[in-house]
């Protein structure tokens, strides 16, 4: 669907000494058709300006940049803009018309593309009911809320039936819940009219819920892009790894891992793994007591995701329970072994501490 | 000393009619010419669409000369326009050439600064539909700038009521000259209070037009 080519934009830095900084470099990707695809990377990482050349918004210095199976790269004046009537655009801030209403809004990328005045009677209504503000027509932006301004530019983006919809950090000037509810709509949208979805924030916890593709984002180059599973469970690069790390992450006290006794483990589950029964397997196969100090699960795109912290210890003799055939073995054999079998069934473990 | 309220009155009503003329004039011509001038040198600055450093350069150049004349040096600079336009130089028709002149330059500064006003953002997002130039400026810049406009309009009918006082040296008439000449030179300090009086009653229903109409132009704050 989108084809972007070694591309480069190079921005001149006004001052003292004239300086070219890359604000992209080199940047190939290809993204298919109806998939929402995420690009994330901290501010400054040339996301947006990357974004911004899929309409060309931002002229890239050099590549190429495909819609549709069209080189757009060199496309200027009315043959650009018939081109950006097939894409739709959010924006962090908005970027609605004050003085006009959220009907006139909703309508303005219809009446830039020559649609009759029946045509946009019939379809703003439509699109506005789509975006859950039907009674809303008549008012202007200044009256809504911040979901609601960003539903209004949902509605002018979708109206025109675009192929394509790039936001640019559509959720970052809005609160959790609000922000929730966007992207829940933005993946409506994109299931139900079959938009392809380029969608740029430097939140793991936005590209976490509606990202099918990932790629990351630093000093203008793409470091790493694959599945949003795959980025989220297996981080390659050292700065993909940080990101994840802020998301999923487990604080635990220093003291506590380092004070208690027994062996402390943490536990990656991934995907199907993360269903099996591993750790109550544990427990009946070895005779040693499996406590989770601390876990959490993560679903992306459906797939599970867990991390635990997990403490390995005797189990205290059960009379009333024959233990297995194993436990005959001293305690410090039978964790070694739990730990081993752990290790097989789980997709990554790492001993903080043995005791 | 009694005011002579008969003569006082149609001196008054002849007044009010040359100043409205020659504002009038004015504040026409200032729109007509002033508000594109004012898009001209916005859309042509630097980063926008028409970004053309010659034509905003020269604009800003003339905009910028014109506007640091004194008024009561422009109207004799202008005689020769003036001669040229009407075919004379006196009465208050050929007072309106220098005050449109004056009015057309000063409208366009505000309207320049009213368009600066209008968030880029919402200019990026125009063009990212594909609307072109003169949509742009039709359907986006102009609405979305238009209380600025009115705010700027109403500044420069007052400012246009007050340099037109100066009218007198080129025999324009108006209630400024009418204060000035019966008020001052001839000591009838009563005509001058009551003149200005009217100016300044004048000057607050202009002032409450154009509040009303940019409040009622302007959807931003709710």
């Amino acid at each position: 669907m989108i084809k972007l080519e070694n591309i480069s934009v190079d921005f001149e830095l006004r001052g003292k000494q004239a300086q070219l900084v890359k604000a992209v470099d080199q940047v190939s990707l290809h993204i298919q058709r109806g998939e929402v695809f995420g690009i994330v990377g901290t501010s400054g990482a040339g996301k947006s300006t990357l974004l911004r050349t899929i309409n060309l918004l931002e002229r890239p210095n050099a590549g190429r940049v495909w819609v549709d199976g069209e080189d757009i790269t060199d496309l200027t004046g009315s043959a650009l803009r018939q081109e950006r009537h097939k894409i739709g655009m959010i924006f962090q801030h908005f970027n609605l018309m004050h003085n006009r209403t959220v009907f006139d809004n909703a309508a303005f990328a219809l009446r830039v593309a020559g649609k009759s005045e029946a045509e946009i009677q019939q379809r703003v209504p439509e699109i506005l009911k789509l975006v859950g503000l039907e009674d809303k027509a008549q008012a202007y932006p200044s009256q809504l809320s911040g979901g609601q301004k960003q539903r209004v530019g949902i509605a002018r983006a979708v109206a025109n039936h675009p192929a394509v919809l790039l936001c640019d950090e559509p959720t970052s000037a809005l609160d959790l819940e609000t922000s929730a509810a966007i992207l829940e709509l933005l993946k409506e949208i994109n299931e139900r009219l079959g938009i392809t979805i380029v969608l740029i924030s430097h939140e793991m916890n936005v590209i976490k819920k509606i990202c099918s593709r990932v790629a990351v984002m630093a000093g203008g180059k793409v470091v790493e892009e694959g599945s949003a599973f795959d980025i989220f469970a297996t981080p390659k690069a050292d700065f993909t790894r940080q990101l994840v790390a802020h998301t999923l992450n487990l604080d635990i006290p220093e003291h506590l891992i380092h004070n208690i006794p027994g062996t402390v483990l943490k536990v990656h589950f991934l995907g199907d793994k993360a269903e099996n029964s591993v750790l109550s397997a544990t427990t009946v196969r070895f005779g040693v007591s499996v406590d989770i100090l601390h876990g959490k699960i993560e679903y992306i795109g459906n797939r599970a995701m867990g991390l635990l912290v997990v403490r390995l210890a005797d189990l205290p003799v059960d009379a009333a329970r024959p233990l297995p055939a194993t436990s005959t073995l001293p305690v410090a054999e039978r964790i070694v072994d739990a730990v081993q079998f752990i290790r097989d069934n789980a997709s990554h473990v790492e001993v903080l501490h043995a005791h | 000393m009694l005011i002579d309220w008969s003569s006082l009155s149609t001196d008054l009503v002849n007044a009010f009619g040359e100043t409205f003329l020659m504002v009038g004039i004015a504040s026409v011509l200032a729109i007509a010419i002033g508000l594109p001038l004012g898009f001209l040198l916005h859309v042509t600055s630097r980063k926008l669409f028409w970004a053309n450093r010659f034509a905003h350069i020269s604009g800003n150049f003339l905009v910028n000369i014109v506007r640091s004349v004194p008024f009561v040096i422009l109207l004799v600079l202008l005689l020769p326009l003036t001669q040229w336009v009407l075919g004379t130089t006196i009465g208050p028709t050929a007072a309106s050439v220098p005050l449109s002149v004056a009015a057309i330059v000063f409208y366009a500064r505000l309207v320049e600064a009213s368009l600066c006003e209008v968030d880029p953002g919402i200019i990026e997002a125009s063009q990212a539909f594909g609307a072109s130039p003169l949509r742009i400026i039709c359907t986006v810049l102009f609405p979305e700038a238009l209380p600025g406009f009115l705010r700027g309009f109403t500044v420069t009918l007052i400012s246009l009521i007050g340099f037109s006082a100066m009218a007198g040296i080129v025999g324009g008439g108006g209630v400024g000259d009418l204060a000035i000449r019966f008020g001052y030179y001839r000591y009838q300090t009563d005509v001058m209070v009551v003149t200005v009086v009217a100016l300044v009653v004048l000057v607050q229903i202009v002032q409450m037009g154009g509040d009303w109409l940019a409040r009622h132009a302007d959807k931003k704050d709710g």
